[in-house]
């Protein structure tokens, strides 16, 4: 299925591209004018010739498409004329700086909602309810198996796994921009005043949220402490990619979890190889990919990413909505971010 | 349940081996005594009864939560397991608030589940809904895999047994050993299991003794040692069993720990004649009164079974005893003996009986014969002439050995001709084509990963015949858990040998190994999914150079 041809928003080989404005959103190639949802590398990518973007999630774009694009910072709710079209950024709940993008031209308002969550998050702004006549929804977890419990809660039990092992280094692995600094924010909201390690890849990613003001326990990179000097009892967190490279060398017998709203399902913790995993997910669960779809009104809903068959026909068959999944063009754009391991093989168990 | 319900979680999370010992250690003592032992009938694999099945589950969270059904078949897509995508959907069913409910594990063992699965269909639904409202966080999923029958914990039997060892001050072998021949869960049993040896009540007459197992040969650890030092025998092409002789009555046990004496009447017809208190261990076969070697696993199948089996077939295919060991001799546990003492007594015994008894019932208990072997140079030549006797290879025993309590590396070698060999469980079947269209024939089998899960390890074709596929096909329709478009689920019961070429890692699979020409070398009734090879026992032939080196020779 893809988008009627003449609608506001249009599918192109560069990404959804609205001609009133004369801009892609979060385009997958270089374009003249793009507008950027949020800063994870399936949907900020480098060479645009101008970018729009959220102000606060200026800092981590800059630092990952380089210091001298050409990028518009944009306050949340404020309104840009672009061409025919009126554009603002509504804050997503995601990341720092991350926005559900909505137009208007004509007579008619549509609202991309980028990756979004609704449940409370300290290191972002909170996700915004917004109405339009179409809606392009994310579906990344759209399975009624997936349910978030609060962050708070998940960083808790996380904070005594921490605890519980004085003797051994806690590697703690999350997605290096947004889950990693969530992490953080929850663990300082739990009191935790102690220093947490980082490797290089978090690092850099801490300049944007302690300027925008998110309160943090202090850090420090992994690679500045002095070889030899034990990691027992010592919180190290890192990207999932790091996990079995030979940056783990460094640890003796640490013991290791990964932060995923995957690792609700026990097979996915297996398959993994973590001894632990904590089911968090900076993306909307079930319940809150319902909600968004029905607090935005639309008559029209378009679904990407993950189960976007699923939660289409569901909408259409069980909610009455006019509902489609936005074809395969969205299938294989997500990066580590976002990362889809795909329908599991059945597997007895 | 909770104490246990943790117990597997802890389980789940630990990577040590000794951190999983003492998990299970500390919750074996604390657990009363009837909780501990069905936790423990649990971990070992001994009770696994469905009492209601994952598709009625299926259906009352359907028809509970209003979910549509092609819904909840993508969740269980993802999850893949009916169980714990039911546990995760409860949400869905927005049950009212119960009040927790705790009971202790023997009580849902032994009450409960028996109960619900006894209820007739709308009263069974409330119940279940009831419990589903009042479990606490956690036990949902255990619940419903006890309830289905599907539960299995990735914890091998050894672990068990130190935990056991730890617990009772008991040697592990000891613990072994009264673990066999079953364990009836209860609190009597779990006392008797743990009680010090000087008190213990008499072990039943019935219990075998743990089996000795063999490794794959591994040629360099043989090269520095004295051939001498080795018994040599063919490995035959039958089951493993021990026959032993008590107080006047006979069991033959399989090496699945079940009781087969019904299949072979001969053989308890034989046995009558051993002197009370022996114990043998051998290889059953079917073997023809003037045939020079047994008959092939195709025959012995027939006999396999088959309860009560009539005059034409006993006669068709007449069951052997091929002894290699003796165990007991006069009610003495001969195991710590050296194997070359427990040689020269079981020649004595087999002799006795065989000029006592007339041929042809002589032939129903045999002598496996030792093979000359002056060097390791001839190893070779005289594996490749075990298929000319009606062996599948060689085995290597060390003469100076005691008799081992399961695999103990470096006693026991089997050298087998087919490069590698393993036995993986019916996981999956798909109809073939053309003339095999309406015939469930591909097959998909899987072996154990760690965690006491089966993973997709193999696609094979070929290798049955054809009354072995119509068989095949009549159980995988009644054993059908799930479709998958032409695809289905069967119960993992069925254990299959599988020979295959060579193996090599991959990323694309599953369970990380590519196989090369996988095909079933036949089918084992005798195996228990349960004895099925473990993907670690894949990656140890992977790794196995003298495993490759055979491959390259053929
Ligand atoms: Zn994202």
């Amino acid at each position: 299925m893809a988008l009627p041809g003449d609608g506001l928003i249009q599918l192109t080989p560069q990404g959804l591209y609205c001609p009133a404005a004369d801009a892609w959103i979060d385009p997958w190639r270089p374009v003249s004018r793009a507008l950027i949802t949020h800063g994870h590398a399936d949907h900020a990518r480098p060479g645009c010739g101008a970018y729009w973007a959220v102000r606060s999630g200026e800092g981590v774009l800059r630092q990952r498409l380089g210091s001298g694009i050409a990028l518009t910072g944009v306050g949340y709710g404020e309104e840009l004329r672009l061409g025919e079209a009126l554009v603002s950024f509504h804050s997503a709940g995601h990341v720092l700086g991350s926005a559900q993008i909505r137009i208007t031209a004509g007579d008619e308002t549509w609202l991309i909602s980028g990756d979004y969550k609704r449940d409370d998050d300290p290191s972002c702004a909170p996700f915004e309810p917004v109405t339009a006549d179409v809606l392009i929804t994310e579906a990344t977890f759209g399975l009624p198996i997936y349910r978030w419990r609060p962050g708070r809660q998940v960083a808790a039990e996380i904070l005594s796994w921490w605890r519980e092992a004085p003797q051994r280094p806690s590697l703690l692995f999350a997605y290096a921009f947004g889950k990693a600094q969530r992490l953080l924010a929850e663990l300082a909201a739990l009191g935790v005043e102690e220093e947490v390690l980082l490797h290089g890849a978090v690092q850099t990613l801490m300049a944007p949220y302690r300027s925008a003001g998110v309160v943090l326990p202090p850090t420090r990179p992994l690679s500045e402490l002095p070889r030899g000097e034990s990691l027992a009892g010592r919180l190290v967190i890192a990207p999932p990619s790091a996990h079995r490279s030979p940056w783990m060398k460094r640890f003796k017998a640490p013991q290791t979890a990964f932060v995923s709203g995957w690792m609700a399902v026990r097979g996915a913790r297996r398959r993994r190889g973590f001894e632990r995993g904590f089911a968090l997910s900076d993306h909307a669960d079930w319940d809150g990919l319902l909600r968004s779809v029905h607090d935005c009104g639309a008559r029209q809903v378009y679904v990407t990413h993950g189960n976007s068959d699923g939660l289409a026909r569901f909408l259409r068959e069980e909610r009455g909505l006019a509902a489609e999944p936005l074809g395969r063009a969205f299938v294989g754009q997500r990066s580590e971010e976002g990362e889809l391991e795909g329908a599991a093989a059945p597997s007895v168990a | 349940m909770q104490a246990f319900a943790d117990l597997i979680q802890q389980l789940e999370r630990s990577a040590g081996t000794k951190d999983r010992v003492t998990a299970l250690a500390t919750h074996l003592q604390a657990a009363e005594a009837a909780d501990g032992a069905w936790a423990l009938a649990l971990l070992l694999g001994k009770r696994r009864r469905r009492l209601i099945t994952g598709r009625r589950l299926r259906q009352i969270c359907l028809e509970r939560s209003g979910l549509p059904e092609w819904l909840f078949d993508s969740c269980h897509a993802q999850v893949g397991d009916s169980a714990e995508t039911i546990a995760l959907l409860l949400p869905e069913l927005a049950l009212p608030p119960a009040p927790p409910l705790e009971l202790s594990l023997a009580t849902w063992m032994e009450t409960r589940l028996p109960a619900l699965a006894a209820l007739e269909s709308e009263a069974q639904a409330e119940a279940v809904l009831a419990i589903w409202a009042a479990l606490p966080d956690g036990q949902c999923f255990l619940f419903n895999k006890l309830l289905t029958g599907g539960f299995r914990v990735g914890v091998a039997a050894g672990l068990v047994t130190r935990a056991l060892a730890q617990v009772s001050g008991l040697e592990e072998a000891e613990l072994a050993h009264r673990l066999m021949g079953g364990f009836d869960p209860s609190a009597a049993a779990m006392e008797a299991l743990l009680a010090p040896i000087e008190d213990g009540a008499a072990a039943p007459i019935s219990r075998p003794y743990p089996f000795c197992l063999a490794s794959p040969l591994e040629p360099e650890h043989l090269a520095a040692t004295d051939p001498a030092g080795w018994q040599v025998e063919w490995k035959w092409d039958g089951i493993r069993a021990q026959l032993i002789r008590r107080s006047g009555q006979t069991f033959l046990w399989s090496r699945g720990e079940e009781l087969i004496n019904a299949s072979f009447p001969e053989l308890e017809g034989m046995a009558e004649r051993l002197e009370p208190g022996t114990v043998l261990d051998g290889e059953l076969t079917v073997w023809l009164a003037q045939a020079p070697q047994p008959a092939g696993f195709g025959p012995l199948q027939r006999r396999l079974g088959r309860q009560k089996p009539g005059a034409a077939l006993l006669r068709e295919c007449p069951a052997a005893f091929i002894a290699y060991d003796l165990l007991e001799r006069g009610a003495q546990d001969l195991r710590p003996e050296p194997l070359s003492q427990r040689r020269t007594a079981l020649e004595a015994l087999v002799q006795e009986l065989q000029e006592a008894v007339a041929t042809p019932a002589a032939g129903l208990l045999r002598l496996s014969p030792v093979l000359p072997l002056g060097s390791w140079d001839e190893l070779q030549a005289l594996r490749q002439q075990a298929r000319s006797v009606g062996a599948e290879g060689l085995m290597l025993k060390a003469l100076d050995s005691a008799y081992g309590v399961g695999r103990r590396r470096g006693l026991w070698w089997k050298h087998k001709l087919e490069p590698m060999e393993l036995d993986a469980v019916l996981l999956y079947a798909q109809a073939g084509s053309g003339r095999r269209a309406n015939l469930y024939t591909d097959y998909t089998f899987g072996l154990w990963d760690g965690d006491g899960h089966l993973v997709t390890f193999a696609k094979a074709y070929s290798g049955l015949d054809n009354s072995e596929i119509n068989e095949l096909d009549r159980w995988i329709r009644r054993h059908t858990t799930e479709r998958f478009g032409p695809v289905r689920a069967v119960d993992p019961l069925q254990v299959f040998t599988l020979g295959f070429e060579g193996l090599q890692r991959s990323s694309r699979h599953r369970s990380g190994l590519a196989v090369r020409f996988p095909r079933i070398l036949r089918w084992r009734r005798d195996r228990t999914p349960e004895s099925a090879d473990s993907l670690s026992s894949a990656l140890a032939l992977l790794e196995d150079p003298a495993a490759q080196r055979s491959t390259a020779q053929r």
